[in-house]
Formats: structure tokens, C-alpha cells, sequence
């Protein structure tokens, strides 16, 4: 075992040092924020898009009084309720001297881009539009024309802030919250780079080096040291882009308040960063598996769609199941190896026990040798089409997957 | 104890049987060759013998354990199909390979740098692979293959794609090595590297291995061919002559008699043939080659591949 880690270690260095001294590691550290930047400029775009827009006005046609109060009503509220809170007004016109009024022919006019017309008066309004529009519009009206019939019997009282910490109601429900952050982070992480050690062997199989790397040291290690590599790649983008991250949003002073997991942050975050690994080293173990199977980048193209749609499925399994804590759904999420790191980042968020963390951890290791040790076998059997004889048959012994020897 | 033991190794692929009950020992502190022509099932035996691939029937031993991967510190492997990392600097290529059979990175770069200063490639320590000629390339390669100091060193086709003064170099090396008392194991195909270098061979032709033993031994399966000229063409003298005699004017070939020279020699003397010139020479690994494997088998070696010379 001992021969097996030092030769992964010779691999992973060798491999860690290929990668981040290749120019395309610059590429690998930017990669995630192109989508911000993308996010960034997209957000200014529609921004400016929405503002050049032209916006829905409430047309005023009512008697100049009551139209002058509507205005100077919506105008105080604005400030208590918010600008959003109200449609923008403007006085269209006024009834005709008989008092009739025709709002549809205002509705007409395109300049206005008027969405309801207001008529009548201040204690007995109609607005005329669509349906919708109407329905939109109505209950903000209303509270408008109450406000500026009688401003006195509506004035609104200023509360007191008196902020807390935690409340009652700061509980599963809202941890969930936290609990959704942490499996999305992790998933997101797991899905960018662990699906980058699908076509770790091609280069080793394309340039005939394999040879010399079967002949020297065990294939476990090999394989090994390919996953230790790729996750110290990974680790050293994480840290880059937290730090980046870190200090955007210091800059920003826009650091996202979620609910305190149950139990408490620095646990939570070490769990989540273990949880990522342990997904990594699975998912890693599993893609190494398939890709070392493939003989060609091509093929490995290939098959990495159906396997990002499994990660993905198997994603949206383990966020359904944190909605159903306790019941079967939630426990097979939090056994079944593949789901379990995420389900096990939902139970971290909600529960406070710690000790089936501990069993899961153990667990996902043990599932993450077997799964290296069942890529190796498959390469072996299938890649390098190795047979299952040489041993001196009066030794009479088999290793079980590499580990427990038995007789027969 | 044996370099490498074989015991009925089978190795098949799709139902070929690439390697075909192959019995086999190497002792130790030997130059041993293995000659076969291409196909022959060279590489995949040593494949096989290394622990590269298990077979699919058979035991095998490599410095006296069934699990070759456990004896990689005293292995150096050479195989057919050089592969190295083209990014990789020359020097850390030598330290890679010797780190992964046990070597400190440390110690693998000094020793890196002294073999290839010794090669006389010193210049090139820094430069990356793919800045190398092929040549130096392999060159790298070979360095890396002894840079731990094996005990057993196995070269399949060490000889292909160098052009002759690599090859005298490699053959230097191998000499050298094999002076130190190491195993020195390579595959060919072409007779006259193993004629030239090797105490022992074995022929493998269609997976089965044909012949194993002494080169001296090989020989010896062949009687020496006499090639005689006399200053007469006739009398009694003639009847002592070998009934496989070839005759070529005053020339005769034959292959030497189990009785021996001597017989011969009188009933020349004594029938005045007029001995003008005799010579007896010992057939080459080439004959002895043909007579093992036979006609069509020898017909496959001795092609030079590009870039190769004899």
C-alpha cells in the first residue's frame, strides 16, 4: 500500500507540475469567470434595455384636482413603499365640460404607451385597460385615490429597527437555503473538474508511455495519481477563485447573508470542502474508469455528455431528497455513493449530529477505492487485454479487489 | 536463480495465440537474446515476463517472484514503442523514470545528468524532448531505463531506429552493464546484434519458442563446413569426400564429417589430391538459425526497418 501512494505521488507530481506550468492553466483558472463577466455584461445590457424601454404609464383623466392629488399621493407613498411599488402617472387629459370622458381614445395614442386610463373621481374611479392590465393596476389605484381623499387618516408610522442574530423561525426551512447553496457549490465544482479526468490516460495510451508506467509501478497507482493531480489542480483553482471571489465581494460589500447551518459555519464549510473532495474523488475514479477505456479524445468526447447528464441527474436526485429529510428517499440519497456527499451537505445544513458524517466519509472512501480499483481490473482486462494467470498456483492465495487475501 | 523463469506462458488475443507454451530461463549475469522475426511474439512474451500483461496460462518468475511489479527497483524496461513526455526536460525524464522504480527525484537528476554528460549529451540535460532528435530522443530514454541500476534489464528491439554509431554505442552499453554483472535481456531481429552480443538466445517464431540455450549450442546443432582445393580433379582420393560435397572446379564444400578431419586429411595425403588450400569454418548463428526455425521463418529477419542498418 505504502509502494502504491509513493508511486501515485511520482505520477500526481509529475502530472500537477505538466498541468500548471502548460499555458492552458491560465485558461483553467479564468474559466469561471468568463460566465460572471458574461453575467456582468449581460445584467448592464438588460439593465439598459429595460431603462430605454419604454415603461407602462397610468393615464390620469380625471378633473385637475383630483388628478393633482393622485400624483402627490403616489408621490409620498413612493417613498414609504417603494418607486417600484407604483406605475408611473401622468394627467392625459380632463372630462369634457358635460363631464364625459372617452379613455379608450387615449388608450389609442402610442406616444403615451398608456396601460389603464383612470376617469371618474377620487372617491369613485374607473380605470379602463385590459383585463390584466386593469387587475395589474386596480388595488394600487385605490390605495392611491384612498390616500389622497384623506392623507391624515393614512399617515404611516415609522418602526424601530431592533436587529437579532437568530429567531425561531431561522430553522430547517430556512436552512434549507444554506443547505441548497453549499450542494450547488460543491456540484458545480465537482461537475467542472472532475469531468476533466475523463481523457487523462489518452496522452499516456497516445504517446505509448503507458507501457513504461505498467511495467514500473502498479496500475492502481497510476490511476491514483492521475485523481491526486487533477484535485490538486482543483484544489489550487478553488483557492484562486475564492480569493478572487473573496475580494470581489469584500469590494462589493455584497457577501450573500445565508441562515447559519445547524452545525455552524466552520464545520459546515469543512464538511462542504470534504464532501467536494469525496465527490471528486468518486466521480474522478468512475470518469478515469471510462476514459481509460477510450482510445481516442474523440471517444472521450463522446461519452462525456451521457456522463454530465448522470451527474446532473444525479444532482437533481440529491436536492429532491433534501426537501424529504428523514424519509427513504432522503436516507438512500445520503447511502447511495454518488448522491451521498450532496445529500450529506443537506443533512450538515439541517441537523447537528455529526457523527454520521464520519460513517459517510468513510464510506465514500471505501466506495472510491473500490471504484479505482474496478477502472483498473477494466483497463487491464480490456485496454491492456492482460490475462489472470502467472501466479505460482501452490501459493494458492487471491487478493480480493487488491485487498484481502483469500484462498482458492 | 534465475533472471526469469517461464513455464508454459500462453498468451492470447481474439483466440490468436500470440504467445504459445513458452518454457523458458534466463540465468542471471547473462546476455541473453531473444530472436524471432517480426509477429513472432517477441514483445508480447516479454510483455508477459515483465508482468506488463498476466497470462492466460502459465507461471512465470522474474528475479525469483511471480508478481513482477514487486521487483520494478531492480527492472529496467526499454519497450518497442518509445513513448516520453515531449514537454518533459531531458533530465527530468531520466528522474522520472528512475523515481518510478524507487529513485529519489534528487538523486535521479544527478545521475540524469552524469549519463547523458557521459553520452556525451550534457548540452541537451535542459532541453525539452520534443527539441530532440529521435536519436537522442531514445537516447534519453535508454538513460532513464538504467538510471536506478537494475539487476535485469530488458530491451525489446533496442536496436531499431538507430543509425550505426548508436547502435555500437548501445551495444557498448549493454557490454558495460553486463560487465557489472546485470541481466541484460533484448528482443531482435536481426541475428547479427545477438551473434555478436549474447551468451544464450531463444528463437520464437509463431509464439512457440524454438530453441534456448548457448549461442555455441545453437551453433553446434550445425557440422562445420569444409571447404577444400586440391590441385587435382580425380582418384581414389574422391570417395573420402562426403557424399553432401559440392563441387565448383578445383573447389569442394562439405559439411565435416562425424569421424572428423583426420580420416580425411590422410586419405588426401595418401590419395595426392594436392591439398592446395583447406579451411573449416564454423557455421554462423545465421545457419544455425535456418536450421532451427527453419528457411521461411530466417526469410523474415535480417529485413532492416527504415532507418536501421545491420
Amino acid at each position: 500500500m505504502k509502494e502504491i501512494f509513493r508511486a501515485a505521488m511520482v505520477i500526481a507530481r509529475r502530472d500537477f507540475t505538466a498541468i500548471i506550468y502548460s499555458k492552458a492553466f491560465i485558461f483553467f483558472l479564468l474559466g469561471p469567470f468568463f460566465p460572471v463577466l458574461v453575467g456582468i455584461a449581460a445584467g448592464n445590457l438588460g439593465g439598459q434595455i429595460a431603462r430605454e424601454a419604454a415603461q407602462p404609464v397610468v393615464g390620469l383623466a380625471m378633473v385637475q384636482s383630483d388628478s393633482e392629488k393622485l400624483l402627490k399621493a403616489r408621490e409620498t407613498l413612493a417613498v414609504n413603499m417603494g418607486e417600484s411599488y407604483f406605475t408611473q402617472m401622468k394627467i392625459v387629459g380632463y372630462p369634457a365640460r358635460d363631464g364625459a370622458t372617452n379613455p379608450q381614445d387615449y388608450l389609442k395614442k402610442k406616444e403615451d404607451n398608456l396601460s389603464v386610463v383612470v376617469t371618474g373621481s377620487l372617491e369613485d374611479p374607473t380605470v379602463t385597460g385590459t383585463r390584466r392590465a386593469v387587475e395589474r393596476e386596480s388595488a394600487g389605484i385605490e390605495l392611491l385615490a384612498a390616500y389622497a381623499k384623506n392623507p391624515s387618516a393614512m399617515k404611516l408610522p415609522e418602526a424601530k429597527a431592533d436587529f437579532v442574530a437568530e429567531t425561531a423561525n431561522n430553522d430547517k426551512q430556512l436552512r434549507t437555503v444554506t443547505a441548497q447553496g453549499g450542494q450547488i457549490l460543491v456540484f458545480f465544482l465537482t461537475m467542472l473538474l472532475a469531468g476533466m479526468v475523463l481523457s487523462n490516460l489518452v496522452e499516456e495510451k497516445s504517446n505509448k508511455i503507458i507501457e513504461i508506467l505498467a511495467a514500473s509501478i502498479p496500475m492502481e497507482s497510476v490511476f491514483l495519481g492521475k485523481l491526486f493531480a487533477m484535485l490538486g489542480m482543483a484544489l489550487l483553482g478553488i483557492f484562486v477563485w475564492t480569493a478572487v471571489g473573496g475580494i470581489g465581494l469584500q469590494v462589493a460589500q455584497g457577501i450573500p447573508n445565508f441562515p447559519t447551518p445547524a452545525v455552524g459555519w466552520p464545520i459546515f464549510i469543512t464538511l462542504c470542502f470534504t464532501y467536494f473532495i469525496m465527490a471528486y474523488l468518486m466521480l474522478g475514479a468512475l470518469f478515469l474508469g471510462i476514459g481509460a477505456m477510450a482510445a481516442t479524445v474523440r471517444e472521450v468526447q463522446t461519452i462525456s455528455m451521457p456522463v454530465t447528464m448522470a451527474q446532473l441527474i444525479n444532482f437533481f436526485f440529491a436536492s429532491y431528497a433534501l426537501t424529504k429529510t428523514g424519509q427513504p428517499v432522503e436516507q438512500f440519497a445520503a447511502i447511495f455513493p454518488f448522491s451521498s456527499p450532496f445529500a450529506m451537505i443537506g443533512r450538515a445544513a439541517l441537523e447537528p449530529n455529526l457523527w454520521h458524517h464520519g460513517v459517510a466519509i468513510v464510506g465514500q472512501i471505501l466506495f472510491a477505492i473500490l471504484l479505482l480499483r474496478l477502472g483498473v481490473v477494466l483497463f487491464k482486462r480490456n485496454v491492456m487485454k492482460s490475462g489472470n494467470a502467472g501466479r505460482i498456483k501452490d501459493a494458492g492465495k487471491r487478493k480480493l479487489f487488491g485487498l484481502i487475501t483469500v484462498r482458492g | 536463480m534465475y533472471a526469469i523463469e517461464a513455464q508454459g506462458l500462453v498468451k492470447q488475443f481474439d483466440g490468436f495465440r500470440a504467445v504459445d507454451g513458452v518454457n523458458l530461463k534466463v540465468p542471471l549475469g547473462s546476455i541473453f537474446g531473444v530472436l524471432g522475426p517480426n509477429g513472432a511474439g517477441k514483445t508480447t512474451m516479454l510483455r508477459t515476463l515483465l508482468g506488463i500483461i498476466d497470462p492466460d496460462e502459465g507461471v512465470r518468475t522474474l528475479l525469483g517472484s511471480d508478481r513482477p511489479i514487486t521487483q520494478s527497483r531492480n527492472v529496467g524496461y526499454l519497450p518497442e514503442e518509445r513513448g516520453l513526455y515531449q514537454s518533459m526536460r531531458a533530465v527530468d525524464t531520466i528522474a522520472f523514470m528512475g523515481a518510478l522504480r524507487g529513485l529519489s527525484l534528487k538523486e535521479g537528476k544527478e545521475k540524469g545528468r552524469a549519463l547523458l554528460e557521459e553520452a556525451g549529451l550534457g548540452y541537451a540535460a535542459d532541453r525539452q524532448i520534443r527539441q530532440l532528435s529521435k536519436g537522442m530522443a531514445q537516447t534519453v530514454q535508454l538513460m532513464g531505463t538504467i538510471v536506478h541500476d537494475p539487476k535485469l534489464i530488458v530491451l525489446d528491439e533496442p536496436f531499431s531506429g538507430l543509425d550505426a554509431l548508436n547502435q555500437a554505442k548501445l551495444e557498448k552499453m549493454i557490454r558495460a552493464q553486463a560487465a557489472k554483472g546485470v541481466t541484460v535481456i533484448f528482443s531482435t531481429h536481426v541475428i547479427a546484434h545477438a551473434e555478436r552480443l549474447c551468451e544464450r538466445i531463444a528463437i520464437i517464431a509463431k509464439g512457440k519458442i524454438s530453441f534456448d540455450g548457448l549461442v555455441s549450442e545453437a551453433r553446434d546443432r550445425l557440422r562445420p563446413q569444409v571447404h577444400l582445393e586440391t590441385e587435382t580433379l580425380d582418384g581414389v582420393w574422391r570417395k573420402a569426400l562426403p557424399a553432401d560435397t559440392r563441387a565448383e572446379g578445383h573447389w569442394w564444400h562439405f559439411t565435416l564429417p562425424e569421424s572428423g578431419v583426420e580420416p580425411l586429411l590422410t586419405a588426401l595425403v595418401e590419395g595426392k589430391a594436392g591439398i592446395k588450400s583447406l579451411s573449416i569454418e564454423r557455421p554462423g548463428l545465421h545457419d544455425a538459425f535456418v536450421a532451427i526455425a527453419g528457411e521461411s521463418v530466417a526469410a523474415e529477419m535480417d529485413e532492416p526497418v527504415a532507418g536501421e542498418t545491420l
